[in-house]
């Protein structure tokens, strides 16, 4: 059986949920090989959960020295390692540095490309990617014709399984050409952890939008009351009220939870596109009219500020 | 100082979008316009312009069918110096790859700028790999989803709201740069600028003008096959109730419940 390379998606060893995921996806089409680009230090770390989620192969790369520059060294990475081992597929989270890395590395192996996958199966031999697009409105099914297929998967498209994997660690010194270290990544700032689920891995997400007039507190008392993560609309982003990290939408996040709650949102196609595949979907709003509830599973009528605190209250004391 | 800004024509969102029955994209049949998010990067090469001064050329850059040369009308429009169409039947449903081709081959016939700029994404496809994808082309930096932008005599930093961090990549010109929506909104045409717009040069190349082959790109050579399409079925009606006096949050609750929420 030939392997499946996954780049693991980490931050200083500890592995993101995705990859779990990707390892699951990497099984049914081979024998699943994660890639770990990060300090040699912190690999032991993440080796532990690639195995329990069935790394059979474990490529450790130190990024001593390409760390600090933007994508373009990760995909000479990942062009040596398919060389190397001949993979019949490459597994990428799809967030945006890995869908850069993705399209420089099948400008490199002149290999086809799908981004964006929320479903991944074999067909025989071959990898069969679902997507969706037009805001949702569309299902895609597409497979690479063209030598290697690489494939973004979103986060949340399949259930991690636990398999216990060989887990052979293998080093791996790639050679980084000087031409991938142009772009310099000259601060960092971390995102501030909030304590709540990350948003697009988060089983439910409760957003607010134009109608929050700058009050979270209610969306964030609801979250916290489902155990949910927090979003916003485009509207809530731009008038400064929640920082862009958190924006669900065309520009912002894509989400794909159990359950989304749009709270004062009034559902326009940009907001659509990066939420209508949620399971399900309720919407608090005032205006009846408003278009998110041509989507939803369960809809309320009325002021946010006086349905979300109650009902908050409720849930709790539902839950004891 | 040169500037090549990468515009697209796509479908518009709020119309009815759909595909062909080869599952190509109806790009037709349905309403286009200059993608949404391409304007940012139409109105960030203008600023940039316009700080570097007079002896700076924006030069609009589109391929696609004849209705596509309304996207660099609009950037024309918007303030662009110039445009450039490269319309060619062969390249109708090419993908990321062979798009990023024919945009690397015709940006180094008009002759490699100091920026090529382009949006974050498409509205239609939106893979956001093509300005990746055009960088490893032509071999330059890349420094994309650039949501704040200073430049410096040949020195550029932007502020990149990655993933799990925020982020000041700096680089040096020539390079691809992509910028987000977060940069600012995309200046409406004046009139002056749509009369204007009529008088400026606009050149059209084929693909033999820029050295691409026609079995290097469009549907038959694509590298991915699109197997089936099939519309989302018509979510069914949801219950909507009227929040009164404190009802509303009860009948949430009670839906939450019986969905297993809590």
């Amino acid at each position: 059986m030939s392997e499946v390379l996954v780049l693991v998606d980490h931050v200083q060893g500890a592995v993101r949920k995705p990859t779990y995921e990707l390892l699951t996806i990497a099984a049914r089409l081979g024998e699943p090989s994660a890639v770990f680009i990060g300090p040699a230090d912190k690999a032991a770390e993440a080796t532990e959960g690639l195995k329990k989620y069935g790394a059979a192969k474990i490529y450790v790369v130190d990024d001593a020295e390409i760390r600090g520059y933007l994508v373009a060294p990760k995909a000479e990475v990942l062009q040596q390692l398919v060389e190397k081992a001949s993979p019949s597929a490459v597994l990428i989270p799809s967030n945006t540095e890995g869908k850069e890395i993705a399209g420089r590395l099948a400008v490199k192996l002149d290999s086809g490309l799908i981004t964006d996958a929320v479903d991944v199966q074999a067909d025989g031999e071959t990898a069969v990617a679902t997507q969706s697009v037009f805001a949702g409105n569309f299902t895609v099914t597409t497979t690479v014709t063209r030598g290697t297929p690489i494939i973004t998967v979103k986060p949340n498209s399949a259930a991690p399984e636990e398999s216990a994997g060989a887990g052979a660690v293998e080093e791996f010194a790639p050679t980084i050409s000087d031409a991938a270290k142009q772009a310099k990544i000259v601060a960092s700032q971390p995102r501030k952890a909030s304590g709540r689920p990350e948003l697009q891995e988060a089983a439910i997400v409760v957003s607010g939008g134009r109608g929050t007039g700058g009050d979270f507190a209610p969306i964030e008392g609801l979250a916290d009351a489902l155990g949910a993560a927090v979003g916003a609309s485009r509207a809530a982003v731009d008038s400064g009220w929640m920082p862009h990290s958190f924006q669900v939408g065309q520009t912002g996040k894509t989400v794909s939870p159990q359950l989304y709650v749009a709270n004062g949102i009034s559902g326009a196609i940009q907001h659509r596109a990066g939420m209508q595949t949620s399971k399900t979907i309720i919407a608090v709003n005032k205006d009846d009219e408003a278009p998110i509830f041509e989507l939803v599973d369960f809809g309320v009528v009325g002021d946010l500020h006086a349905v979300l605190p109650a009902a908050t209250e409720k849930i709790t004391e539902r839950k004891g | 100082m040169n500037i090549i800004v990468c515009v697209k024509h796509v479908p518009d969102a709020t119309a009815d979008r759909r595909f062909e029955s080869d599952n190509t994209v109806d790009r037709v049949g349905v309403d286009g316009l200059l993608s949404e998010l391409d304007e940012y990067a139409v109105e960030q090469a203008l600023q940039l312009k316009e700080k570097a001064g007079d002896d700076t050329e924006v030069t609009a850059l589109c391929i696609g069918p004849e209705k596509a040369l309304d996207a660099v009308r609009k950037a024309l429009q918007m303030g662009a110096d110039k445009g450039v169409h490269v319309s060619d039947e062969a390249i109708a449903g090419s993908d990321a790859g062979a798009t990023s081709l024919v945009l690397a081959k015709a940006i180094e016939k008009i002759g490699v700028p100091d920026l090529v700029v382009c949006g974050m994404a498409s509205t239609d496809a939106s893979m956001s790999v093509v300005p990746a994808m055009l960088s490893e082309r032509l071999g330059l930096p890349q420094v994309t989803y650039a949501s704040v932008i200073e430049t410096q005599g040949d020195q550029i930093r932007v502020k990149r709201d990655g993933d799990t961090s925020t982020e000041v990549i700096g680089a040096t010109m020539p390079l691809v740069l992509s910028v987000t929506d977060q940069t600012g909104e995309a200046r409406y045409p004046s009139f002056k600028g749509i009369m204007a717009a009529k008088k400026k040069p606009m050149e059209t190349y084929s693909l033999a003008d820029i050295g691409v082959d026609a079995d290097q790109v469009g549907l038959a050579v694509s590298w991915t096959d699109v197997k089936d399409t099939t519309a989302r079925p018509p979510r069914t009606a949801g219950e909507i109730v009227t929040d009164e006096e404190g009802s509303g949050a009860g009948a949430l609750t009670d839906f939450l419940a019986s969905k297993k929420f809590i």
